[in-house]
């Protein structure tokens, strides 16, 4: 009866995870993980955040981030006419319960989330000065919780301003790309609550995952590049004006 | 968020402030150890011989100074126990962690070294002349070695003189490096300039000098003492020279920017004449180095009694001192005060009573003056231990 | 060439720092922890520190297998993509144990808009209503069945109202 049922669905992950666009390649169990089979990423569409925040409150739920710190955020950009130097940007409490009306002044209005971009040339271990933070090798920039001194050099040397201090365990912290799900097979919080699908967590050594094909297929950026920090959150449909 | 005000757009993270006013002290402080250093060096290498009356007294500036430098730092850390972690697992790719051992060197290999073999003729007398744990003390410095013949205590002056010489790059590497911290971080714009190394040397210069100048006026006054006034001109003269050359190099960074005008330049120039007028336009560039570099001028052409020089001398050191704590606050803080997206400012909150606070960055800079007085009582810079005084007094007009 | 005898005094000092070199590769012996250098320049066993910690989000995979006639009728509406736990919130702890944790109600009022709620910069494709003038009042769920709420479509009788289990 629905026993079997619910045993025999539990046993095909394959139907468990029918949305292809939102889980990567084949969920593998924990222990069967291996790390060098991997290298992470994000996708980021633009044209399909409504800023409803749901993202922030997720990563903060699943994270246990302290309020006032942000490992994910979402800022409303409003570019007038073709100004797009001189963008109105605002983030309330990092846009976690969506965002206030705004007056209609035309222009472009958009939303743009925000995290680490898990960098493969990361200034930000360049600068760490006892190895507490380091891109693991599966692609992902973690932070050593036990090892952290607080002298927050990573924090001024992150050119998008991921980082932070926890005050509960005074050492650095940041988005940490849900390692503890990823390597389970489970997506991200914030790809996982996503409801228009704008964040799609991405194997860039998985030549089948279909994310990983959009990006070779389609055009895309990443946030200031001209640093050249080889950043791995990529965005689909960003404005010239985004910061 | 936490109440701290902010103007157009920060990302969220960044509205309140990593490095603290503690962090502007410490490069303060280091700046006046390297050019402490740097004036005792005119002497001992370069032969200026009407600065020896202040040799002694800046080596010992400098040691004071240099030990309290990491006390700020200690008090800053998230996790001030975890530090020894910069030298158990240095990442080499780290300024910061390079600069442990820049710091472990120059503190042991410099000076240190250079101090007792310059005092080891003091300190085996005293170890034998005088009692209690004074005694104690100074045996322990000599190192079981009492031999202060003149062939040992030729040694020790060749052997400082090769220190000396040691010293004079690693007192710029010492300094230099505290500027390629902030130097070398791309994402920030107000500090990314191969400049920055060269700026925070020549102002460390400029701070060493001021200082020791200031100390030896002082302490000239306080034991009741004629001033050397070919001394003290000396040095305010190179106290001059080196002002110019640290002043070019800041108008040059100006210009260039100015000039240039990237994508940084219309927040940091807003910046600059709003929110750090008063600690840049005002107390850097006008107080802390026109001034004194116009008063220094005027000491130079025209001849002013020694009264007046004294006077001068003193202004001009003190707004010295003040204006270069303004550069490096300019820099840490001024660099932490905008957004860097370019859209946006926060503000710093100092506090009085907090543990990177303000009573502690006052308690922490008077810290190494009490340093020195207690280095002075047991290493008299300016008393040979027999009673004969090693500085000559010459007479003024 | 200095004389050993008047030089005495450089080697004490010289011993004094292999003394405090040697202390100082004693210390890096004993303190550095066992797998720093394992893959990098950190410790190696961080990445399982990091990868062990709880798992607050069951993920849409983990409810379909209890919840089989809310994961069909929403798989049919225009809610088809949008993930269980993104409004109803972390529920692994319910999922790892049903009877656990009751998952909370929601405030259909407040969820809805959060997503819905007319916004300039939304894209123009997204459906967004304004609240106040949209329904007079009335609570979003009067008209739109949450798991499948576009009016008008298709709804099996048991998705009405949220089950509770399998039956």
């Amino acid at each position: 009866m629905s026993l079997t049922r619910r045993h025999f669905l539990f046993l095909l992950p394959a139907a468990a995870v029918a949305w292809d666009a939102l889980v990567a390649g084949t969920p593998e169990a924990a222990p069967n993980y291996n790390m060098t089979d991997h290298w992470w990423g994000l996708l980021i569409d633009v044209t399909k955040c409504i800023g409803c925040g749901t993202c922030v409150q997720a990563c903060q739920a699943e994270n246990l981030v302290p309020d006032g710190y942000y490992r994910t955020w979402v800022e409303r950009y409003h570019v007038a006419d073709w100004s797009i130097e001189n963008p109105v940007v605002d983030s309330p409490d990092g846009g976690k319960h969506g965002f206030p009306a705004s007056k209609n002044e035309g222009g472009k209005n958009f939303y743009v989330p925000k995290m680490c971009n898990h960098c493969a040339d990361s200034p930000c271990t360049q600068v760490c000065p006892v190895g507490a933070t380091f891109v693991s090798p599966d692609g992902v920039v973690l932070v050593d919780q036990k090892y952290c001194l607080g002298c927050r050099y990573c924090i001024q040397a992150c050119p998008y301003g991921c980082r932070f201090l926890n005050p509960e365990t005074n050492t650095a912290s940041k988005c940490t790309l849900c390692y503890h799900r990823i390597t389970k097979g489970l997506t991200t919080a914030c790809c996982e609550t996503c409801p228009t699908g704008t964040r799609q967590l991405v194997d860039l050594k998985n030549p089948n995952d279909p994310v990983h094909k959009f990006i070779e297929t389609h055009s895309v950026q990443v946030l200031k590049p001209h640093l050249a920090t080889k950043a791995k959150a990529f965005y689909y449909g960003l404005d010239g004006s985004v910061r | 968020m936490n109440g701290i005000p902010v103007e157009g757009f920060m990302y969220p993270n960044e509205i309140e402030l990593q490095w603290s006013v503690l962090i502007v002290l410490y490069p303060f402080l280091t700046g006046l150890v390297a050019g402490a250093f740097i004036l005792a060096s005119l002497e001992r290498v370069f032969r200026v011989e009407e600065v020896k009356p202040t040799y002694r007294l800046a080596l010992l500036t400098a040691l004071a100074f240099l030990l309290i430098a990491p006390l700020p730092l200690q008090l800053h850390l998230g996790h001030p126990e975890r530090s020894l972690e910069m030298y158990l697992t240095p990442h080499t790719s780290s300024a910061m962690a390079m600069f442990g051992f820049v710091y472990m060197w120059y503190l042991m290999a410099v000076l240190v070294l250079e101090i007792w073999l310059d005092y080891r003729r003091d300190i085996v007398i005293l170890s034998q002349t005088t009692t209690g744990l004074k005694r104690i003390f100074y045996r322990a410095l000599t190192l079981g070695s009492s031999n202060i013949s003149h062939e040992a205590l030729a040694i020790d002056n060749k052997t400082g003189w090769i220190i000396t010489i040691i010293g004079i790059p690693s007192a710029f590497l010492l300094h230099g490096y505290v500027g390629f911290i902030f130097g070398s971080v791309k994402a920030n714009p107000w500090w990314s300039s191969p400049l920055m190394p060269v700026v925070f040397i020549f102002s460390a210069m400029v701070s060493g000098i001021a200082a020791v100048m200031l100390v030896y006026m002082f302490t000239c006054r306080a034991r009741g003492e004629e001033i050397n006034m070919r001394c003290v001109d000396t040095v305010a003269k190179y106290l001059f020279y080196a002002f110019l050359i640290d002043f070019t190099l800041e108008v040059l960074d100006l210009i260039h920017r100015i000039y240039e005008a990237d994508e940084s330049f219309r927040s940091l120039d807003f910046m600059v004449h709003t929110k750090l007028y008063l600690p840049h336009i005002v107390i850097q560039l006008l107080l802390g180095t026109l001034t004194p570099i116009i008063l220094l001028g005027i000491t130079q052409v025209l001849p002013l009694s020694a009264t007046k020089r004294k006077l001068t001398y003193t202004i001009a050191g003190c707004l010295t001192l003040m204006g270069i704590f303004a550069m490096r606050w300019n820099v840490v803080i001024g660099g932490q005060l905008f957004s860097k997206s370019f859209l946006g400012y926060t503000t710093y909150k100092l506090r009085l009573i907090d543990r990177e606070g303000l009573l502690v960055a006052i308690v922490l800079t008077l810290l190494p003056l009490f340093i020195l007085w207690a280095l002075i009582k047991l290493l008299p810079p300016w008393e040979d231990v027999k009673g004969e005084h090693l500085e000559t007094a010459y007479g003024d007009d | 060439m200095a004389n050993f005898k008047d030089a005495g005094h450089l080697l004490r000092m010289a011993a004094v720092f292999a003394v405090g070199i040697a202390l100082f590769l004693v210390a890096r012996s004993i303190f550095v922890p066992k797998s720093f250098g394992q893959y990098g320049h950190y410790r190696g066993a961080a990445l399982a520190e990091v990868a062990s910690k709880p798992v607050m989000f069951a993920g849409h995979g983990a409810c379909e297998g209890c919840h089989t006639d809310v994961y069909d009728a929403k798989s049919k509406g225009v809610h088809a993509h949008v993930a269980c736990e993104a409004c109803h919130g972390p529920l692994a702890k319910h999922a790892d144990d049903p009877t656990a944790l009751q998952p909370p109600k929601m405030d259909v009022a407040v969820l809805c808009v959060r997503c819905h709620e007319a916004g300039l910069a939304k894209p123009k494709t997204f459906p967004q209503v304004v609240s106040a003038e949209h329904s007079g009042g009335v609570v979003c769920d009067t008209c739109h069945q949450p798991h499948s709420p576009r009016i008008g479509d298709a709804t099996t009788a048991s998705a009405e109202k949220p089950s509770g289990g399998s039956k």
